[in-house]
């Protein structure tokens, strides 16, 4: 076993029984998942619903079992253990604070049942007030605060456990866009500071783009790539990853030629752009190119050295302050689009590519696409 | 005038409504109003008055009233000395407290039987899968769909020396002497607490099916145990259900006539036996009337606490 590893899910796998109960309406949530997160990280898991991601969170709480494989806690095999026997703390969707208990009560949950002195039972929920700025909010009741102080305080109660690990299903999801953005960084800094593991479970890939210093991206039950954000942005190993996070054009070719690490993929039978790879593909083989809009730049003349570059016709230009979005055609077939900064301001940035006013050229950087094999 | 140009508009109970939207809540009241001060308001003054006047030696009810001599002194007096609070001094009895005392111990007995059977029973059918909670609910509630007289017939066919049990238990030779299930507190406990049975799980299911589960899963997350996360989560935040299913049961136990004059025998007399007892066998119905609101008062605090309860746990 390797150094220090929070969590270790060894290909485990999580069938259902079908609604019906019946044999063969069996759903297969997890399908053989390998993670390893480790110790002080802030992990995320990333997938559309129905991933995946939610069951293996509740695994690892202990709120449900693994069918096959095992989940170890810092080495150790949970099997059958409940959640009350492992040092794991979770901060639920919908907060799950107790109604009929003040704040105080809530934090202080935890710490009761796991028979802590009163003192210090006080003290530690005073801190862990403090710690989410709530600081006098201890008589008051769950209903009594708004959406955002609710996250905060099962933040508190999760938090003022010192768990091992610290298990979040999208705890942001019923908060505003605004509350989220500043939550998001608030969360990081908090991790940062009590060095906790957090594993984090979202269906927003720019929340996990933000927060997370690992993140494994799921679909149907299986885990895709597992990398650090940038990784899974920049260089994505399939195409349901280049898709799921931010936006890409995919181009669909075969392989012209392989020259070392670069490769010519010839697009809709009459566009050879040229690909890093580091591995041997045969000649003639289906690939797929994958260009995120940022990194093409829309030219007046073609682009020379390490770059893609081809003829366009611009068919649409939509201007969303920030950047301006362009629908650029390179082929009957091929439609790209593509994002520019409005570095100077808009209407003037953008007049020259109004319809007929000279010729226009999309250029990307060689190293900027990325080889999918699927 | 201008007035007289306009088209005279017919004034309808609908436009007079639009006007005094509080018009249409004393309408739509009204029926049930009518109904409750004629059959039940106008009723109970009447026995509240009657519970302190005196009986006559043939039973009837001695009363005097002419309004027309209400402003002679003289007969004022003669009216106002046939009130007396003696009927409630009776109450006092240490026959009639033993009674009470009695009722209140089975009526007890019967809402904790009924809490330890229906709650798990509710709690059960509440974790049942949607589709499967009406049917069972619906399994609760046919045995009484039958006459309740006749169910507690039923009992004693079951409980008495010669019934089912007994003769069941001696053919099997595992008693010699039939036992005492019939004709003593016990055999009451047993009918009541089968008669109000439903009215303990129907209130408990609704409070525990509106239970938010995560919250139980957040106290075994927070290291509760089973046991202990039921104590503190699931009872606490279902305890209204609880509550309420209680009185629905403590209340017509209390009162019960039908169950104890059945199977309870001759030596145990509860509450409403002795009020029955009052008004169609001696005939007293001062005293009957005395003792209906003695219960009555009891009831009324008890749902006050209830309310109490009820406000400080929600």
């Amino acid at each position: 076993m390797e150094d220090s590893f929070a969590v270790e899910v060894c290909d485990v796998t999580k069938v259902f029984p079908g609604p019906a109960g019946r044999p063969g309406s069996e759903v297969t949530a997890v399908d053989h998942v390998t993670l390893q997160i480790r110790d002080g990280e802030f992990f995320s898991m990333l997938g559309p619903s129905g991933c995946g991601k939610t069951t293996t969170l509740r695994m690892i709480a202990g709120f449900e079992h693994p069918t096959e494989g095992e989940i170890y806690i810092h080495g150790r095999p949970m099997g059958l253990t409940p959640p009350y026997q492992r040092n794991t703390n979770m901060v639920f969707q919908n907060y799950a604070l107790f109604p009929h208990m003040t704040i105080a009560r809530n934090i202080a949950f935890g710490l009761e049942m796991k028979k802590v002195p009163r003192g210090e039972i006080e003290r530690r929920v005073q801190e862990a007030l403090e710690m989410v700025r709530l600081a006098g909010y201890g008589p008051r009741r769950p209903n009594q605060l708004s959406g955002g102080q609710q996250q905060r305080i099962a933040l508190a109660r999760a938090l003022v456990n010192r768990p091992e690990v610290l298990l979040l299903d999208e705890p942001l999801g019923a908060l505003d866009l605004k509350l989220r953005k500043e939550m998001q960084l608030e969360l990081k800094t908090l991790q940062k500071e009590v060095g906790i593991t957090f594993v984090y479970v979202t269906h927003d890939q720019e929340e996990a783009l933000t927060m997370s210093d690992r993140i494994a991206v799921m679909h149907q039950g299986k885990v895709l790539q597992v990398g650090t954000p940038t990784e899974i942005y920049e260089r994505p190993n399939c195409r349901f990853v280049a898709d799921f996070i931010g936006e890409t054009n995919f181009l669909d070719g075969i392989v012209r030629e392989q020259d070392g690490d670069r490769v010519t993929v010839v697009v809709d039978e009459a566009l050879p752009l040229m690909v890093q790879t580091d591995r041997p593909l045969e000649r003639g083989r289906q690939v797929t190119v994958a260009v995120r809009p940022e990194k093409i730049r829309l030219l007046p003349q073609p682009a020379r050295g390490e770059h893609n570059s081809f003829p366009c016709r611009v068919e649409q230009m939509v201007y969303v302050g920030t950047d301006t979005r362009f629908r650029v055609r390179l082929s009957d077939r091929v439609v790209l689009s593509v994002r520019e900064q409005n570095v100077v301001s808009a209407p003037s940035a953008t007049a020259y590519y109004s319809e007929g006013s000279g010729p226009v050229y999309a250029a990307w950087l060689i190293e900027a696409g990325r080889l999918l094999l699927d | 005038m201008t007035a007289a140009t306009a088209t005279p508009k017919k004034r309808t109970l609908l436009d007079a409504i639009r006007r005094w939207p509080g018009l249409q809540t004393l309408v739509l009241i009204s029926p049930s109003l009518f109904w409750l001060t004629l059959f039940f308001a106008l009723p109970l003054l009447i026995v509240f008055v009657c519970s302190f006047l005196k009986r006559g030696p043939y039973g009837q009810i001695l009363w005097e009233l002419d309004f027309t001599r209400l402003f002679d002194p003289l007969y004022l007096k003669v009216f106002v000395r046939q009130f007396s609070l003696n009927n409630y001094a009776r109450f006092f009895d240490p026959l009639y407290l033993k009674i009470f005392v009695r009722s209140f111990k089975i009526a007890g007995i019967t809402t904790l039987l009924c809490f330890l059977l229906g709650y798990p029973m509710a709690y059960w059918i509440a974790t049942r899968p949607a589709r499967w909670r009406n049917t069972l609910l619906l399994l609760i509630m046919i045995p009484f769909w039958t006459n309740f007289l006749v169910r507690t017939y039923a009992w004693i066919l079951i409980l008495r020396d010669t019934g089912l049990i007994n003769n069941l238990l001696l053919s099997l030779g595992l008693i010699h002497h039939p036992l005492p299930l019939f004709g003593n507190d016990l055999a009451i406990v047993i009918g009541l607490v089968y008669g109000w049975f439903p009215d303990m799980v129907l209130p408990c299911y609704a409070a525990i099916e509106r239970l938010d589960f995560s919250l139980v899963e957040a106290a075994q997350d927070l290291y509760a145990n089973e046991v202990r996360s039921f104590w503190r989560v699931i009872f606490p935040l279902t305890l209204p259900g609880v509550i309420a299913g209680s009185m629905l049961v403590f209340i017509p136990s209390l009162g019960a006539y039908v169950t104890p004059d059945l199977l309870g025998g001759a030596k145990s007399v509860m509450i409403g036996n002795v009020i029955q007892s009052q008004f169609l066998t001696v005939r007293d119905y001062p005293f009957g009337s005395a003792f209906s609101f003695v219960l009555m008062a009891l009831m009324l605090l008890a749902t006050l606490i209830y309310f109490r309860t009820a406000r400080r746990t929600l």
